[in-house]
């Protein structure tokens, strides 16, 4: 078949190029002109080249070790929050009824807490986990716990991790659960047949079967948990001291607390390599496994 | 390797079947022999499945017994039972390789390694799969997948019996005679008793020794072959059975008599005690009617001729009721009207669809 060639087509990718270059090349460049510059008021700006980024990756000066900081602090929550949603997630998945009315009631129940905006899921913890007026802070220090998230760096980040795996276990879930529902009941059939273990039919059937859900819904949930900002911030603010201040919360002081316009730019820059950069290992992983599917 | 024994065997799936149309499967005797290929043959909706189903234990039947070798499996579990069974899409564990596939059923059975390398071998080349067996069972073709299916069943030495629901349906046309060859071979060589569900009687009648046909969840005849073709027990069998089916002519007897449209055509033999409420109709199949030309017989008018190839098939009306014929070569039907005779001995009288025997 004769396809008509004309390069005049490339006329029509152009609204597309403009809508794009406003929304995001140009304020991506705004954000790329201030890392590499300086002022110091009066809107002067000086070239300043590529210092902020020396300094920003230089763990020994001021700048370098606080990125340093926040950037370890960000890569432990999001491990232990995929450490316990996952497999948290499969698990509640399995258990889900597979027809009749229950599945309609857990797909609502379960739904609820991905529909509540994100400072009113950390409002309500804050309040939820007080030990003054909370329910849970004041049961947990009743029980003769010591548990207080303003003052207590464990407490407060197992608020944080607790109030994150409420929040959004349920996406892993309902991924896992649409993963589970493809598979065609022949094959629990056949498991049974082949006289199969719960836990083999696991292994061999349903485990295979999600790993695609579950690349995505890992996937997302890094993500999402590495850029948290709200729920913290409203939460512990980030403290006690520093101990739950991640990229997020850190950038905003120093760009908007400190207006460090130079250092907060870098700042941005590198972290938003780091999370384009995993999101080319997982994208390069996914398409890996399905080439390996279809072979 | 068992007889399987159905014993006033029925299902439902609505409690308190009370109509004819409530059952699934209506109540039923049956008893199939060891090591017999049988195929259940059916429209869609017959209840072949379902009865399957019971034999392998997926589904609970909500009466009767099931007996394999004389002792009771109906309360029995699925993994309990020693049967195996193949689904219409192929089941194979996509992680594991085509070897680990095969002993998967005898491993989770807790059977000693070295067994399970020398069963497994066993099938591979009963199969035809020893090249295959250190692949990835992911990937292959969808008559490799049916072949590891059918090879994790056989794979137990034990198995009693081996059930295929609609093997087939999703193999390549020119795999399916190939494999078809191959599961008829197999079973002659192994001796399990192996029943196949299927709606195509090509495949069935190829397959088995024996064919279980079905009609609204109701087995209307049992029989080889040759016994569906020559007497279908049922006007269903005739018409599924053949190409084209059998002719069924509404009709009324009287004695050795039959009347057919208004024509007197004589039978074989005197019937007596017809049910007077009943349907009468006369079958005959197209292949027992001849056609010609010159008038003697009953005249009826040419549609068409139909040229399969091996024979032609005629497409008469008598009086406005379609029949049809099969035609010699050489039979000259021109013109449109043509005179048929019938084979009085192979012409039978059905009363509500079943053949009348006495």
């Amino acid at each position: 078949m004769d396809k008509p060639i004309n390069n005049r087509a490339w006329f029509l990718v152009l609204p597309v190029f403009i809508i794009v270059a406003f929304n995001a090349i140009l304020p991506l460049m705004t954000v790329v002109n201030y890392s590499v510059q300086d002022t110091f008021g009066n809107n002067e700006f000086f070239w300043n080249g590529i210092g902020w980024f020396t300094e920003l990756l230089d763990p020994s000066t001021d700048l370098g070790g606080r990125f340093f900081d926040s950037l370890g602090r960000n890569f432990m929550f999001s491990g232990i929050i995929l450490a316990i949603q996952v497999p948290l997630g499969i698990l509640v998945s399995l258990a889900m009824p597979k027809k009749g009315w229950g599945v309609a009631a857990c797909l609502v129940i379960m739904a609820l807490p991905l529909l509540v905006p994100w400072n009113v899921v950390g409002t309500i913890w804050q309040i939820f986990a007080r030990g003054d007026i909370g329910l849970l802070g004041y049961i947990v220090n009743a029980m003769g716990l010591n548990y207080n998230y303003t003052q207590d760096v464990l407490s407060a980040w197992i608020t944080i991790i607790v109030m994150d795996v409420w929040h959004w276990t349920s996406l892993i879930a309902l991924l896992c659960y649409a993963g589970l529902k493809s598979i065609p009941d022949a094959y629990y059939q056949a498991a049974r047949i082949d006289g199969a273990s719960r836990w083999a039919v696991f292994r061999t059937i349903e485990l295979p079967k999600l790993r695609r859900v579950l690349l995505i819904g890992v996937l997302l949930r890094f993500m999402d948990s590495f850029m948290i900002y709200t729920e913290p911030f409203v939460v512990t603010g980030g403290g006690p001291g520093n101990s739950t201040t991640g990229l997020s919360i850190d950038l905003v002081k120093l760009a908007l607390g400190q207006f460090d316009l130079g250092r907060a730019a870098a700042m941005s820059i590198v972290y938003n390599l780091i999370i384009l950069t995993t999101c080319w290992i997982f994208y390069t992983v996914m398409v890996n496994v399905d080439a390996e599917r279809k072979s | 390797m068992a007889r399987i024994d159905l014993a006033d065997l029925g299902h439902a799936y609505r409690p308190n079947p009370t109509k004819p149309s409530d059952w699934a499967l209506k109540p039923m005797t049956h008893v199939w022999e060891d090591g017999g290929a049988y195929a259940l043959l059916g429209p869609s909706g017959c209840g072949k499945t379902t009865l399957l189903n019971i034999i392998s234990g997926l589904v609970t039947p909500s009466q009767g017994r099931v007996l394999f070798d004389g002792k009771d499996v109906t309360d029995l579990a699925v993994e309990k039972r020693n049967i195996a069974q193949v689904f219409q899409f192929p089941v194979v564990y996509d992680t594991m390789s085509v070897a680990d596939n095969l002993a998967f059923p005898l491993r989770n059975r807790g059977m000693d390694e070295a067994a399970v390398q020398t069963r497994v071998a066993e099938v591979a080349d009963m199969l035809d799969l020893t090249a295959d067996l250190t692949r990835k069972a992911r990937g292959l073709t969808a008559d490799m997948k049916q072949k590891i299916s059918l090879g994790r069943g056989l794979v137990r030495a034990n198995v009693g019996a081996i059930l295929f629901d609609e093997p087939l349906t999703v193999i390549d046309p020119h795999m399916k005679w190939q494999l078809r060859a191959q599961l008829k071979q197999v079973q002659e060589r192994s001796g399990v008793t192996m029943i196949y569900v299927t709606h195509d009687q090509t495949e069935a009648l190829t397959f088995a020794k024996k064919v279980v046909v079905m009609f609204e969840g109701e087995v209307v005849q049992i029989g080889t072959p040759q016994e569906l073709f020559e007497a279908p027990a049922h006007t269903f069998v005739g018409y599924f059975i053949g190409s084209p089916g059998m002719n069924v002519m509404p009709a009324t007897v009287e004695g050795g008599t039959a009347t057919i449209m208004g024509h007197k055509i004589k039978l074989s033999r005197a019937y007596k005690k017809l049910n007077a409420k009943a349907r009468i109709e006369a079958g005959i199949r197209p292949e027992f009617i001849s056609i010609a030309a010159k008038k003697d017989g009953i005249p009826v008018q040419v549609k068409r001729v139909e040229d399969t190839g091996r024979f032609r098939i005629a497409r008469v009306e008598l009086d406005g009721l379609p029949l049809s014929v099969v035609a010699p070569e050489n039979a000259k039907i021109d013109g449109t009207t043509a005179h048929l005779s019938f084979d009085p001995a192979r012409m039978h009288i059905y009363a509500d669809g079943h053949l009348v025997r006495d």
